[in-house]
This record gives structure tokens, C-alpha cells and sequence, in this order.
């Protein structure tokens, strides 16, 4: 490695440090050449702008988010700012709302990541398998992945609008999907699935190039089915990337936002979790009840992680860089 | 019919649906831009009369140009930034050795699975107290914390894949290790450096919770949350045709890179996914 020649000047921090004190400190860490010590001071120097970013931005508003989740804080009226302790859990965590809404944001994010895992497996093998058009359907996919969720929201909601829409008219005549809980509820998942299948399917296909041909040559030949090959091969070996798939999708699904704030914008008992804490916060201006609900969405999505990674054994994504 | 020729048409049926259903309500979005006021409520699929009054419409208000120069200036400023940063981290990862580097990787991915609601509230108060509420800093901020997770792991892929030997042989030629980086490595990153921008951007260009929780004026409102104030000419005419007009001019980019950067996106999603 390099810096093993002449030392830089102000290079290690060592300046005042004479030449003949060098040995002694070389005795004292006696496996750290020039080199690595150059090497590591230059990783921690690389990472250290991108650390600070994501630590910065995201603990300590954390932090912040639990301390003010501990106050009664009403912008309305910021003179009665107080401790309260644990007041505001127990208000939420009473509270029917949040529970429906919790109910609801699991249903969602269940039955889409359910639905995407599904058309997802299908698109990623047609993908991998087609004879014909398989740049034509990447194109196509690629569209909803990147299209912006408002307006991928926006073209449902008129979709299903009555009067004005090529969907809504399918329906018998005085139907308003929208303006019902449950009809709401499939359009939300709907719209989400469309949206995301495609982030799930080019998972999925990165997943399936970690089978190799040849173990689906060998089985075939010995006579097994196209179906026993997919689940005792293919699945079996696809198994890492399909759980960093799914733990990746039901987090995301389980912020559920956008969606639904065009949709329905939360009416008929349609609010996810985030859409509850955005109208605690910006309707009803109550920073200490918005702020739990941040919190306790924090902890829904660590549990849901841990669950994930404990339970089915996922491997989180970066162990194999770290074992490089 | 043949078996292969059968096989054939089975597939081209099953792309001629999975193209249909991506593409359609982009289509539905285009052509409710395309339709005359008067026509609207028509629930026609295809425009009966055309007209471009809706793209005059929204290019006449400031509330639309401004939000458009807001959600472009803020897109590419949060995207270099976090190419920049994502870049130096991730040649740390990909090629150096040093202490702390696991911890980087799982601070990287307890990031990239953090609910952004969860920051809405402190931020939102924190930003008014630094005067950084509705500001274009205010959200490149929280756009750079979390696109660079993605950042990371895509461009720690693609550096895995450079020849190593490159930057050896320029540090026996008398490089520096950041010489290296910058001479030899950087150019030789450079499709996976703009993978990883398109990736980034279409992230800050989708964002709408913290364009909406962030943002209270045309100083910073990028265009997802500007449509959400959209008002019609009455109090009884919902503006379906500005919004879908808007729709569509924000979705141009994404078509334009859909349609040029295919390979790259599909390369930069799927990469990330298995090795990161």
C-alpha cells in the first residue's frame, strides 16, 4: 500500500511526535502499518459526511419526537405546554381511532405485499423467461415504479370517480367506491399494488438470477415438473431475496401515505397510521398527540423489522458486504 | 399450431396484458389533461374533443411554474449531494478496510426501513425554530438522509464490480489513495454514479409527505404538493384537468429516463437487491 514511503507532512497527527519516539509507539499497536492506519482514517473520512447526514437527520429528531410526545403541546395553545409523562400513550392507545387505523394500515400493507409477492414472482419469470418482448414489458413496468404516487393516485381516484371515470361506470349505477370504508380500501390496495409490483418483481428477478440453470436442467431431465422445479428448487434457493423483498415491501407498505391522502384523504375510516399522525399534527395542530403517534409508529416498524429478522431468519441486507 | 409457436403467443399474451395494465392509467391521466372542460365528466376513455386549455391553464399560474422550479431545483441539488456523499461512502465500503464499517452498513439499513411520518412531527417543529420551515434546504435535507441508503447500496455494488487492480497499479505509479479515487476509480464508476443519480432523483421527485408537512408557501412547494391546492375557476368544479395536466408534465421526466436509462434502472434496482 501506499504511505509506507516518505510520511506526508501533518499527515497522522504524530507531528510533534520526534522520529525517535515512532518505534516505541509502533510497539505499543504493533499490527497497524502506515498504510492501514492511511487506509482507515481515509474510510472513516469518506463515510463520516454520509454518517452525519443520516444520524443527524433521523436520531435525534427521534429523540426530539419522544420528548415532545411527553408534553402537552397544543399549537393552538403553546402557553399550556407541560410534562404529562405518559398521557398522551394512554390517549392514543385508548383511543378507537388509532386502533382502526392501525387495524387498517395492516390490512393494506398484508394483503398488497400478499397480492405483489404473487404477480410479482410472475412478472420477475416472465421477465427471466420470455421468448418474445421482454424489453417491452421492462419498459413497462418500469413506468409505475417511477411514476409519481400523486398522480398515480389522482388517475385512480378519477378512474373510480362516478361520472368521470372509465372504471366507475363498470360499476351499477349509483356506486361511489371512494365514499364507502371497504370499496375504499380495495381502491387504496389497488392503486398500491400497481405502483409497487414492479419494485417487488425486479427483486424478485435479481433473486432468480442466484438460481443456476443448470440445477433446472438436472431436474428436468430427472423428470421433475415445471411446478415441483419452482417450489423445490427455485424458491428454496430464491428464499434470502425473497424475505429482503418482503421485509422491504411490508415496511413500506405499512408507511402507506400518499395513497391514501388523494383517495380518500382518511374519510369513511380509511387513515392509515401516518395519515392519522398527519392529522393530528397539521389539523388539529396537537404537536405532543402528533408526535406519539410518530413514536408509536417507530416502534410498529421496529417490530415489524425485528419480526422479520429474528423470526424468519432474513438476512439484513449489507451482511454480505460487511463480509467482504 | 407448434409447440413453440403455442409457447410464443402464451407469452406475448401474458406481456400484452402486464403492458396494458402499467400502462393504462398513465394513459387515463393523459387524456382527462387532454379533454375539454366541458367534456370531463364525459367517462370516455379517449378525449372526445381535444384541447391543450389545461396545459395553458396551469403554465399561466405561479402557483404551478413556481412549484415546478421548486421540485426540479430541489431534486438535483438533494440528488448530487447524495450521489457525492453516497459515492465516498460507498468507495469506503467497496475497497477500504477499517474499523466501524459494520456499523456504518447497519446504521445504512435502519435508515433505509425508517418510517419518514415518524420525522414529520420533530422536523416540522425543529425547521420553524431554525427558520428552516418551508425552505429549499428544509426538505434537500431529509431527502439526502434518505435517498442515501439507496445511494449507498447501489453505488457499493457497482464499486464491487471495478477491477481493483486499476487502483493498485496507480498507487504503485505514486497515487494517493484519494487520487486513486478521484484519477482512476471515479470514471470508471461513472454509469453506476448515474444510475444511482436517476435512481435518487425519481425518490426526491416522487416525495409528497414531507413536501406537504414541510412546506406552507410557493417558496418551496415542489409539484406533488402544490396539485393537492389546485382550485377550480367556481367552488363547485373540482380542477380534474389541471391536475391531470400537471400529472402529465411531471411525469414526462420519468417517461424520458424510463425510456433511455431502462437497462441502467433495472440494473441499479436489482444489483442493490442481492448484493447490498
Amino acid at each position: 500500500m501506499s504511505g509506507t514511503a516518505a510520511p506526508r507532512p501533518g499527515a497522522a497527527g504524530v507531528l510533534e511526535a520526534p522520529p525517535e519516539v515512532r518505534p516505541q509507539r509502533r510497539r505499543a499497536r504493533p499490527p497497524l502499518s502506515e498504510g492501514a492506519r492511511a487506509e482507515r482514517r481515509l474510510g472513516w473520512l469518506l463515510c463520516a459526511p454520509a454518517v452525519v447526514v443520516m444520524v443527524a437527520v433521523t436520531a435525534y429528531p427521534v429523540g426530539y419526537a419522544v420528548y415532545l410526545s411527553l408534553q402537552r403541546y397544543d399549537l393552538r395553545f403553546p402557553g399550556a405546554k407541560k410534562f404529562t409523562g405518559m398521557a398522551n400513550y394512554a390517549t392514543v392507545l385508548g383511543n378507537g381511532l388509532w386502533w382502526t387505523a392501525f387495524g387498517i394500515t395492516l390490512f393494506i400493507a398484508v394483503v398488497s405485499v400478499a397480492i405483489e409477492f404473487a404477480l410479482g414472482m410472475g412478472l420477475a419469470l416472465i421477465m427471466r423467461r420470455a421468448l418474445v418482448g421482454r424489453g417491452a414489458v421492462r419498459t413497462a413496468i418500469l413506468v409505475p415504479y417511477g411514476i409519481v404516487t400523486v398522480v398515480a393516485a389522482y388517475s385512480w381516484q378519477y378512474a373510480w370517480t362516478p361520472n368521470t371515470g372509465y372504471l366507475a361506470n363498470l360499476l351499477p349505477s349509483g356506486s361511489a367506491p371512494l365514499t364507502q370504508q371497504w370499496p375504499a380500501v380495495f381502491v387504496i390496495i389497488l392503486a398500491e399494488i400497481w405502483k409497487t409490483t414492479p419494485f417487488m418483481a425486479l427483486l424478485l428477478l435479481a433473486g432468480l438470477s442466484l438460481v443456476p440453470e443448470e440445477l433446472l436442467q438436472a431436474a428436468k431431465v430427472d423428470g421433475a415438473t415445471a411446478w415441483q422445479r419452482f417450489t423445490m428448487i427455485t424458491l428454496p434457493l430464491m428464499k434470502p431475496a425473497i424475505l429482503v423483498a418482503l421485509l422491504f415491501r411490508t415496511l413500506d407498505a405499512f408507511r402507506i401515505f400518499d395513497n391514501i391522502f388523494i383517495l380518500t384523504a382518511g374519510a369513511n375510516d380509511t387513515r392509515s397510521v401516518s395519515i392519522l399522525g398527519y392529522d393530528n399534527l397539521f389539523t388539529a395542530l396537537n404537536l405532543g398527540i402528533g408526535s406519539t403517534i410518530s413514536v408509536l409508529i417507530f416502534i410498529a416498524v421496529a417490530i415489524i423489522a425485528f419480526i422479520f429478522i429474528r423470526g424468519f431468519g432474513t438476512a439484513a441486507p449489507g451482511q454480505e458486504v460487511a463480509r467482504q | 399450431m407448434t409447440t413453440a409457436t403455442r409457447q410464443k403467443s402464451l407469452w406475448a399474451i401474458g406481456n400484452t396484458v402486464v403492458i396494458v395494465v402499467a400502462i393504462v392509467p398513465v394513459l387515463w391521466i393523459a387524456s382527462l389533461s387532454f379533454k375539454d372542460p366541458s367534456t370531463i365528466t364525459d367517462a370516455t376513455f379517449f378525449p372526445r374533443k381535444w384541447t391543450l386549455v389545461n396545459y395553458r391553464g396551469i403554465f399561466d399560474t405561479s402557483l404551478f411554474t413556481r412549484a415546478l422550479v421548486n421540485s426540479v431545483g430541489i431534486a438535483l441539488i438533494a440528488t448530487f449531494l447524495s450521489v457525492v456523499l453516497g459515492s465516498m461512502a460507498a468507495y469506503a465500503i467497496a475497497r477500504l478496510r477499517f474499523p466501524g464499517k459494520g456499523l456504518l452498513i447497519g446504521t445504512t439499513l435502519l435508515i433505509a426501513m425508517f418510517p419518514a411520518i415518524s420525522l414529520v412531527s420533530p422536523l416540522f417543529n425543529l425547521w420553524r425554530q431554525l427558520g428552516l420551515f418551508d425552505t429549499w434546504p428544509g426538505l434537500i435535507i431529509p431527502y439526502l438522509t434518505f435517498s442515501l441508503p439507496l445511494g449507498i447500496y447501489t453505488l457499493s455494488a457497482f464499486f464491487r464490480e471495478i477491477p481493483w487492480d486499476l487502483e493498485k497499479a496507480a498507487q504503485v505509479d505514486g497515487a494517493t489513495p484519494f487520487q486513486a479515487f478521484t484519477r482512476v476509480i471515479a470514471p470508471l464508476a461513472a454509469p453506476g454514479m448515474v444510475t444511482t443519480a436517476i435512481l435518487v432523483f425519481i425518490f426526491c421527485w416522487n416525495d409528497f409527505v414531507f413536501a406537504i408537512s414541510l412546506t406552507s408557501t410557493n417558496a418551496s412547494r415542489t409539484v406533488p404538493a402544490a396539485i393537492a391546492f389546485f382550485s377550480g375557476a367556481s367552488q363547485f368544479e373540482t380542477p380534474v384537468g389541471s391536475i391531470a395536466a400537471a400529472g402529465v408534465v411531471i411525469t414526462i421526466p420519468i417517461i424520458i429516463f424510463v425510456f433511455f436509462f431502462q437497462r441502467r434502472i433495472v440494473a441499479g434496482l436489482t444489483s442493490g437487491a442481492v448484493k447490498g
